[in-house]
């Protein structure tokens, strides 16, 4: 139906980029680096081309995965080369390929050593972001999402400031502790299931115990992505230490990837897990919610007071989530698209008057708006957006999850809801010190104002989050239909699980004694066999490779 | 179908223009492209007063769709009926007046064209909010007269005053806009939809209605009731949340005339007016309401009473009327409530841009302790707030006669304990509020002049571009009062016609079913087309169904036949507070220092404004930052000690121990391949040292 691989284009375009680059040699740094810059930009621009032609390819009724690619990987395991996107994923594609060539025109400037290493580490940083929202098999998305980490790693860590090496290593530290017990979590699944493939994963939730604990592993690595509370403490120091481009992209998408692996994995593949968990994941999105927006009011570096917003915008996704209604997780999802485009423009305006003044300082700055009118009208913007004023696309992801939770535990959304109160206070506060007042720094007041440069950095932004503000409906009818497939699998799931208990209950009461160790069906075992009327209706799916009970 | 465009996005229009292109055209460009427009919009709204008044129609002018997921859905869209189309008039004329005002006012100012933008800006989002058809596009609008109150509060955004109160305002809003969004979320879980029509005519069958409500089960409709009206206390500035409305001062006068007393903080009264099908049914609710509106009238007039601020005194005036027409809607006097809204309007747009006249006069001073003795030089602005004075104290033939001592008549005419203290709180705050306008009027204008000479000399009366305005708002403080009395409140009540009504509907629009339609239908037969005549002199008629009233409830009907001292009470207290207020400061001007210090706890209470911006101070402000703090601090020595530096610490501990065995010298490792190899050897033969024994015997026992 789709002849042109798109999605493959997209994920391995930056690469050739890096190839360009790589193979251009030259013994003048500054010719390289201007090879550099523009083969990088251009690469990206091409890859934003083909989102865009991927857009409007989307067919917007179809609930399931669309564009699908499939290559033989590893025969033996049965494990391919499986990309597809639908309304889910969709958007994390887009924004990837959006904010991308924005990070290179912000980095333009403002890196100034090893030029090239930077674009080849940002070229494959958006290879390997797309490809985890592309990726439809367990392992290539595991491949993707943790190869993520390098890229970054060394972004924040050569290119960041005076304390790189200890953020990059916190974030380090922290991510990879996820990721291991991922990895065991997929390989579990993979005995349990037989396959890697996501769709059929989805299909056939393994039994509930065994959900709990790879929920539970699952659940440590997105958490520490997303950031959720209390494992946020490395995005702080990342952001603060990280050059511009990489908060941006830090912000932009890499958060958006603990969410994406919510809506995924945990959701769908452990939905009574899920069901269990919910309730603990409401409290710590709250606790996100109050404890870092106050924590944010009394920061006197401005990047680690986004930062800290940024938690706090999490907390909403990752309650709109776990709701499992309508409203919440298309809330959750327009949240993080919307919150990838605010708090990126916010990291880049820090960058604007970081690169003018060389301080994130909040007290060194001072009534800008003198003398950078055009900027303080983007930052006021970007400002209400984090907000979340209606008018805004911070406005509708916000209200959206709050609904979705009210019908779920109006106790949690009585807390979650004073997000509205304490999410104002610090941004206004940071408004008010940065941008008003009387301007106390004379090397403040001489800023220059955006130039054309930055401007058209800003101007798709800002325009994307007034009119998502406004008309969000190209977004969420898009993500609709498949949000209500996610919900209607999600509940099947559930619907599976008591069934399967009822099953093994009777089966109990029936035969006590008929050659069966009593005690081991009394209570259900952690690693039971795979049920073969439940597992199969995937239809061809290989046997189980490991039965636990032989 | 032009001039329902025109009316709402004529200030939009020149919002943009204005913001976008102020440097273009210029600060003239930007006044008089800004000002035409809100020309248009007002006439448009007046044709549309007519239309919907003379037509008997109510209809909805579907325009986007704005969000919509499952059944949450809500489009943009613009209502009108009778309730909108009265609310639109009010905004767009008093918002025309301050913005040729403001021509004048902000003339000498570098950022006219910003200032120009902010006041449409404003004044659409006000419009959007008025003809809202749904609960998330009010509070879309909600949300957008904050943002421009906030804006134009820290207009002059050096002044770290008018910064903090900006901040303060969307703040101490927000916190009433928290209400304001569960209110809605709890409307859509009980009645499966946010648009109005939908949760008006699912009220009566969910009266009876009990839900969850955080572990306990309340009473939907009252729960409901209550959340808005947490919304509308913090934009009406009611008792608990109106710390930010004196604050608001700090902006340029238009803005307070416009946002701080006409409009914006009328949307609290407009949003319970709105849900009247809804609150009918909600009683404690309305109790509440009562309540709150009540205490606020009487606080409000004891704080304006002894401040010296012109602007704050007239701020707390503010307060305290919106404290009145609180009461009225809690005791179901909504057409009351609302025509106290209108009158008011202009009134106190008018003491304020009068206010602006006087300060533009003396060289930008707004302590009354500093003026006195010029209205010889101003009479016209003397007179302007002359007229605003006897409207607000309620002088017979002026508009506040006929608003406000309906409101103390049907407070009366409720006959619950909670009317009866808002009658009580209402006749006391009558005789405050005219002794604190006219200790305004006598401080500033009467007297010796306490200015310097210099400020004396430059005292003149304001350009034209100022006092134009100031007439119109005159004509509306005298007139609209008698003009609207019997088609706001008058008439005699038809059981029958309110009850067929009830439900009639409106121009179908997206998601409405046949079920809707065919009520439409019956409306419209039923009422057709009437005269101007009729319609201004008969309230139902005029209302039509934008408000209800059950029949059991109406205390505007009931308000008619009050008894004589009921009705003329008012009145007298008004007298009283004037003339006491003449003894005080013109007669004997020792009085007011004798009895502030005679009375001096009670009047640091008013003169602190009930220690209300201290308590919140130390209750909220610091331990905001406290909290902030502790947690900045458990990030570092809690989370990170524990979590991440603290498995660096322990493996770099581990390392380093484990490194002591590398020293390089072989002797060491050959010691500690001995101690392993007899470990070892022990370990396989424990005790069994025979063998060993043996050998040893045989080589060396010799």
């Amino acid at each position: 139906m789709f002849d042109l691989p798109v999605l493959s284009l997209m994920t391995f375009l930056p690469l050739v980029g890096v190839l360009f680059i790589v193979s251009v040699r030259s013994t003048d740094e500054e010719v390289m680096a201007r090879n550099a810059k523009n083969t990088a930009l251009f690469t990206s621009l091409f890859t934003t081309a083909l989102g865009v032609y991927l857009a409007m390819q989307f067919d917007p009724a179809d609930a399931g995965f669309q564009f699908v690619e499939r290559m033989e990987w590893f025969p033996s395991l049965g494990i391919s080369y499986y990309m597809g996107v639908d309304g889910i994923s969709l958007f994390f594609v887009l924004l990837s390929a959006f904010l991308v060539p924005i990070c290179i025109l912000a980095s333009w400037h403002s890196i100034k050593t090893r030029v090239k290493e930077f674009m080849i580490a940002f070229l494959i940083l958006e290879s390997l972001m797309i490809g985890t929202f592309c990726a439809l098999d367990m392992f290539l998305f595991y491949v993707f999402f943790e190869a993520v980490l390098i890229p970054m790693f060394i972004i924040i860590g050569v290119w960041g400031g005076a304390r790189r090496v200890y953020s990059a290593y916190k974030f380090f530290l922290y991510t990879l502790l996820g990721s291991v017990l991922m990895l065991v979590a997929m390989l579990v699944l993979y005995a349990q299931v037989g396959t890697s493939e996501i769709p059929v994963l989805m299909e056939n939730p393994v039994v509930r115990d065994l959900q709990i604990w790879l929920w539970l592993a699952v659940f440590a690595s997105f958490a520490v992505k997303m950031p959720m509370w209390p494992v946020h403490t490395w995005l702080p120091d990342a952001h603060v230490e990280a050059p511009t481009a990489g908060s941006v992209i830090l912000a932009g998408v890499l958060l958006k990837m603990g969410g994406y692996g919510f809506l995924r994995f945990s959701l769908p593949m452990f939905p009574e897990a899920s069901e269990v968990f919910a309730p603990m994941v409401f409290w710590l999105s709250v606790v996100a919610i109050i404890y870092t927006s106050l924590v944010a009011l009394v920061q006197e570096d401005i990047k680690k007071l986004i930062a800290y917003s940024s938690v706090a915008h999490m907390g909403y996704v990752t309650l709109g989530i776990f709701t499992a209604t309508t409203q919440g997780i298309e809330g959750g999802i327009f949240q993080m698209i919307s919150h990838g485009l605010i708090s990126g423009a916010l990291f880049l305006s820090v960058g604007v008057i970081y690169d003018r003044l060389h301080t994130r300082e909040i007290g060194r700055y001072g009534g800008i708006v003198k003398n950078m009118p055009k900027y303080a009208t983007v930052f006021m913007i970007l400002m209400l957006g984090s907000v979340g004023l209606p008018g805004t696309s911070g406005f509708v992801g916000e209200f959206l999850t709050l609904v979705g939770i009210y019908q779920v535990d109006t106790l949690v959304t009585l807390f979650a809801a004073t997000g509205l109160i304490v999410g104002a206070p610090y941004m206004l506060y940071l408004y008010r010190r940065v941008v008003f007042g009387k301007q106390v720094n004379d090397d403040a007041a001489k800023m220059s104002d955006l130039n054309l440069r930055e401007l058209s950095l800003f101007i798709p932004l800002v325009a994307m989050v007034i009119y998502f503000g406004f008309f969000p409906g190209y977004i969420l009818d898009r993500i609709n239909p498949s949000v209500d497939r996610l919900i209607s699998t999600y509940e099947s799931g559930l619907q599976k699980g008591e069934m399967r208990r009822a099953a093994l209950l009777e089966a109990a009461q029936v035969k006590p004694a008929a050659g069966l160790d009593t005690q081991a069906v009394g209570t259900v075992p952690a690693f039971a066999p795979v049920h073969t009327d439940d597992a199969m209706d995937g239809g061809d799916l290989p046997m189980p490779i490991i039965n636990y009970n032989e | 179908m032009t001039f329902e465009y025109l009316a709402v996005f004529s200030p939009l229009l020149g919002f943009i223009i204005s913001f976008l292109f102020g440097k273009k055209i210029g600060a003239r460009g930007s006044q008089i492209v800004t000002c035409g427009l809100m020309f248009v919009a007002a006439f448009s709204a007046i044709n549309l007063f007519f239309s919907v008044i003379l037509g008997g129609t109510q209809y909805v002018v579907p325009l986007a769709e704005w969000v919509s997921s499952d059944f949450f859905s809500a489009n943009w869209a613009l209502r009108f009926d009778t309730l909108s189309v009265v609310m639109m008039c009010v905004i767009t004329i008093v918002s025309t007046c301050v913005h040729v005002y403001s021509v004048g006012y902000m003339s000498h100012d570098p950022h006219r064209s910003r200032f120009m933008s902010y006041l449409s800006l404003f004044t659409f989002a006000m419009l959007m909010l008025v003809s809202a058809d749904n609960l998330l596009q009010l509070f879309f609008g909600w949300e957008g007269v904050g943002l421009a109150s906030y804006l134009l509060i820290g207009f002059w955004n050096t002044k770290d005053s008018a910064n903090s109160a900006a901040m303060k305002a969307f703040i101490v809003n927000r916190v009433g806009d928290f209400g304001l969004a569960l209110g809605i979320m709890a409307c859509f879980v009980v009645f499966g939809s946010i648009n109005f029509e939908t949760i008006f005519a699912g009220v009566e069958s969910k009266q009876d209605l009990s839900v969850n409500f955080v572990g306990f089960d309340v009473h939907a409709l009252t729960l409901i009731g209550l959340l808005l009206f947490t919304g509308a206390v913090g934009k009406s500035a009611q008792l608990g949340l109106h710390t930010w409305l004196p604050d608001a001062m700090e902006g340029p006068t238009p803005v307070s005339a416009l946002i701080h007393a006409a409009t914006m903080v009328t949307a609290g009264v407009f949003l319970v007016a709105r849900f009247s099908p809804l609150y009918e049914y909600a009683p404690i609710a309305l109790m509440v309401i009562t309540i709150f509106g009540a205490c606020t009238a009487l606080v409000a007039a004891t704080i304006g009473l002894t401040q010296f601020d012109i602007k704050r005194v007239i701020a707390y005036s503010t307060m305290s009327q919106l404290g009145y027409m609180f009461f009225a809607l809690g005791v179901s006097a909504y057409g009351a409530a609302i025509f106290h809204l209108m009158t008011h309007a202009f009134f106190k747009a008018l003491l304020f841009l009068g206010a602006g006249s006087v300060i533009h006069a003396m060289s930008d001073e707004q302590d009354m302790r500093n003026m006195g003795g010029i209205w010889k030089k101003i009479p016209f602005t003397y007179a302007m707030m002359w007229i605003g004075s006897l409207a607000l104290a309620g002088v017979p033939l002026f508009a506040g006669y006929y608003s406000k001592d309906m409101i103390i008549e049907v407070a009366y005419a409720d006959q619950t304990w909670f009317g009866d203290l808002a009658f009580t709180f209402g006749i006391i705050a009558a005789a405050l509020t005219a002794f604190y306008s006219w200790r305004l009027i006598l401080l500033t204008f009467h007297g010796k002049p306490r200015a310097d000479k210099h400020v004396m000399d430059h005292v003149h009366e304001s350009p034209p571009v100022m006092t134009a305005p100031l007439l119109v708002l005159a004509v509306g403080a005298i007139f609209s009062g008698a003009v609207f009395y019997n088609g706001f409140v008058g008439g005699h009540h038809d059981a029958h016609h309110g009850e067929a009504a009830v439900h009639a509907e409106v121009t179908p629009h997206a998601g409405d079913d046949m079920h809707h339609d065919t009520h439409a239908e019956v409306a419209h037969a039923e009422e057709g087309h009437h005269d101007l005549f009729a319609a201004l002199n008969d309230r139902n008629l005029f209302w039509q169904n934008a408000i209800k009233v059950l029949p059991e409830n109406d205390t505007v009907d009931a308000a008619h036949s009050v008894p004589f001292w009921v009705k003329k009470l008012p009145i007298l207290m008004s007298a009283l507070g004037i003339a006491l207020a003449y003894i005080f400061y013109l007669v004997a001007p020792s009085l007011p220092a004798l009895f502030s210090k005679a009375f001096k706890p009670v009047h640091s209470l008013f003169f602190r404004k009930w220690y209300f911006d201290e308590l919140y101070d130390y209750i909220f402000v610091k331990n905001s930052l406290r909290l902030g703090l502790w947690f900045t601090w458990a990030d570092r020595r809690i989370i990170d000690r524990f979590g991440p530096d603290g498995f660096a610490n322990a493996s770099a501990f581990v390392a380093k121990c484990s490194s002591r065995f590398q020293s390089g010298f072989i002797y060491q490792y050959a010691f500690v391949m001995l101690i392993g190899l007899v470990l070892a050897m022990l370990w396989i033969a424990p005790f069994d040292f025979s063998g060993l024994i043996d050998v040893l015997k045989s080589n060396f026992g010799k």
